[in-house]
């Protein structure tokens, strides 16, 4: 067992350095900063204190050490749009991020599960297959074409929601957040349920097939023998059954999804960290484009390091295919 | 199944005969043919060129739907979008790029997923362990991670947009690939051929490829509207492709800063084009797929 933790362990060592490697040589391909930083007629003094602030003039491999030394001590270099801390800038729209994925998580659970449990009951009845539909299509459409409908349908012909930003926000333990106020909550709907839209047709599909499996078991047909009310069976007996697998989805899904509040982010001018690092990739703000990147490979690798250590401990299978492969 | 019948006719027939079964995938594959002609042959059917400049008046900026020019020469049917142009004629141009960059990638993906998963299939050992690992790190990570990645890297531009679509694609294939050849390597057809003593490559490419070829066609077709979806919402957040040659998801983009002033044609109007040609591609891949499946037509 610690065998098999190590392994997984260096390999997500492995695919960090890569990544990095990978990231950092990549950004020189880019374009030249000097050219995006001064003016065309900036003086030669001017150009030379920049590139030496920045830490131009050094060699490719230097600036390399240089930069995964200060990235372990947390420093991944200071913007250059905003000449501040490129991890500053990232943590300061942390929490807007955090919590739009979030509460597109919650909405993932709170509307896909009664949805799926609806279309796995009657799977051939009009609202089963309409459920089904709907789920290709949280499927097969691009993000941001659903965020652009649902402004246009709730925020400008309608007018019941606001169609971007985030709205007022209060400190909770020294982090701004916007569920609690009312004006927080309009704003943070559309966008978490434009993010949660792909989660959701998931949590649909799984809770749907889980309920399928689930009827023909027989303790569904022990409850029945015993006289239970149908409510009953479903809600506590097959609902206790699907949670486990739909949850750990989700949870594993939790990575995409905030990777995917780029789109999200950029269609609701959300001022979270996917709006920051399209906008840095736009004027070629390199110390941040590494740093968002560096930070989300690291996020995954986490989760997808936590859930092989976590199946390993369930499934004793995972294990024994591991070491034998 | 009537067997008699399905060994009279050729498997084209068959083909045909069973995937015509379906009205939705016969609509669906009615409105894509419609569409790919629209798109393919843009240049002779658009009202107008939206990109040659003495074509385009920007005294017609913004017009709604059914709007008259101001020479008076033609109407706008969909409206015009902040330059003047016309959008009908900037929809049709607009999905010839996206069909081109969609089909393009996805072939060009599937190429290299298909040999590479070949080899590992076929040869296995320490190449078959070595790709797989890079393909399942790599389907660890979601596609538009994986584009953002490489398009900061390697900036805008048509043919960088298709370089990321091929490193989003190729895994599919080549997991896809690899789990059809472990299959059908087994077989007395490639012991035969390995037998009479033919070269690797010839026994790889000739008699093992085309009896993969089925999974990877209906994977094929699912990732072509993945592929147009990915780029259109690339282009979007405006990392794709240059103005100067907008696909649908710049031309949606284009007109978002209008949605909020109620101008919804500039953006409403690329949107359904996409969708109908995301979901129609969708309704062919699906049917594709069952038809596809030895699994299901067993008598």
């Amino acid at each position: 067992m610690p065998a098999f933790i190590l392994r997984r362990l260096m390999q997500s060592v492995v695919v960090l350095f890569a990544m990095s490697l990978l990231v950092f040589a990549g950004m020189y391909a880019v374009g030249n900063p000097i050219d995006i930083l001064l003016s065309p007629d900036a003086t030669q003094m001017e150009r030379a204190h920049v590139i030496a602030a920045f830490g131009l003039d050094q060699p490719l491999w230097r600036q390399y050490l240089l930069f995964v030394w200060h990235a372990l001590h947390g420093d991944l270099g200071r913007s250059f749009a905003f000449g501040t801390s490129a991890m500053g800038l990232i943590a300061e729209r942390f929490p807007a991020t955090m919590e739009l994925a979030v509460a597109a998580m919650l909405m993932a659970i709170v509307l896909g599960i009664p949805l799926g449990l609806l279309a796995g009951l009657k799977p051939n009845g009009l609202v089963g297959r309409s459920i089904m539909t709907v789920s290709i299509l949280g499927f097969s459409l691009p993000t941001f074409w659903v965020g652009m409908m649902l402004i246009m349908l709730f925020a400008v012909q309608l007018g019941w929601l606001p169609a971007s930003g985030r709205g007022a926000t209060v400190p909770l333990f020294g982090v701004p957040v916007s569920f609690l106020t009312v004006d927080g909550l309009k704003h943070l709907l559309l966008p978490a349920f434009n993010l949660a839209l792909f989660s959701i047709a998931m949590v649909i599909r799984l809770t749907r097939a889980g309920a399928q499996e689930a009827l023909l078991q027989d303790y569904v047909r022990y409850a029945r023998a015993k006289g239970l009310r149908w409510r009953r069976i479903v809600g506590v007996h097959v609902l206790k059954n699907i949670l486990i697998p739909v949850v750990t989805v989700v949870a594993l899904e939790f990575g995409s999804t905030v990777a995917f509040s780029v789109v999200t982010e950029s269609v609701f001018a959300w001022p979270g960290m996917g709006k920051l690092i399209i906008d840095s990739i736009r004027v070629l703000d390199r110390p941040v484009i590494v740093a968002y990147l560096m930070l989300i490979v690291t996020l995954f690798v986490l989760v997808n390091l936590a859930a092989d250590i976590a199946y390993s401990l369930l499934d004793p299978r995972v294990r024994l295919a591991e070491a034998r492969g | 199944m009537d067997t008699t019948l399905a060994i009279a006719e050729t498997p084209l027939r068959r083909f045909v005969r069973r995937y015509a079964a379906s009205p939705m995938a016969m609509i669906g594959a009615t409105v894509l043919l419609v569409l790919l002609l629209a798109a393919l042959c843009a240049p002779w059917i658009a009202p107008q060129n939206p990109y040659d400049l003495a074509q385009i008046d920007i005294l017609d900026a913004r017009l709604p739907p059914g709007a008259h020019a101001y020479s008076g020469k033609m109407t706008y049917v969909l409206g015009t979008d902040e330059q003047g142009r016309d959008m009908l004629s900037a929809i049709l141009y607009g999905m010839r790029i996206s069909v081109l960059v969609g089909v393009s990638s996805t072939v060009a993906a599937l190429a290299v997923g298909l040999t590479l998963g070949l080899l590992a299939g076929y040869a296995g050992g320490r190449l078959e362990g070595f790709l797989m690992r890079v393909a399942d790190v790599q389907l660890s990570f979601p596609s538009i991670l994986i584009a953002l990645i490489l398009l900061a890297l390697l900036g805008p531009g048509i043919g960088k947009i298709i370089v990321a679509l091929i490193a989003v694609q190729w895994a599919y294939y080549a997991r896809t690939a690899r789990s059809a050849a472990l299959v059908e390597r087994r077989k007395e057809y490639i012991e035969a051929a390995v037998g009479l003593g033919l070269r690797p490559a010839r026994v790889v490419f000739r008699h093992l490829l085309p009896n993969c070829l089925p999974p990877l066609i209906v994977v094929a077709a699912l990732q072509v509207a993945s592929a147009i979806s990915l780029e259109a919402t690339l282009s979007f957040l405006g990392l794709g492709l240059p103005v100067t040659e907008p696909s649908l998801g710049l031309l949606i983009a284009n007109g978002f800063n209008y949605l909020l002033s109620g101008k919804y044609w500039i953006s409403l109007f690329p949107g359904i084009a996409l969708l109908v040609l995301i979901v129609a591609i969708n309704l062919v891949a699906d049917q594709l797929r069952d038809v596809l499946n030895p699994r299901l037509h067993m008598p």
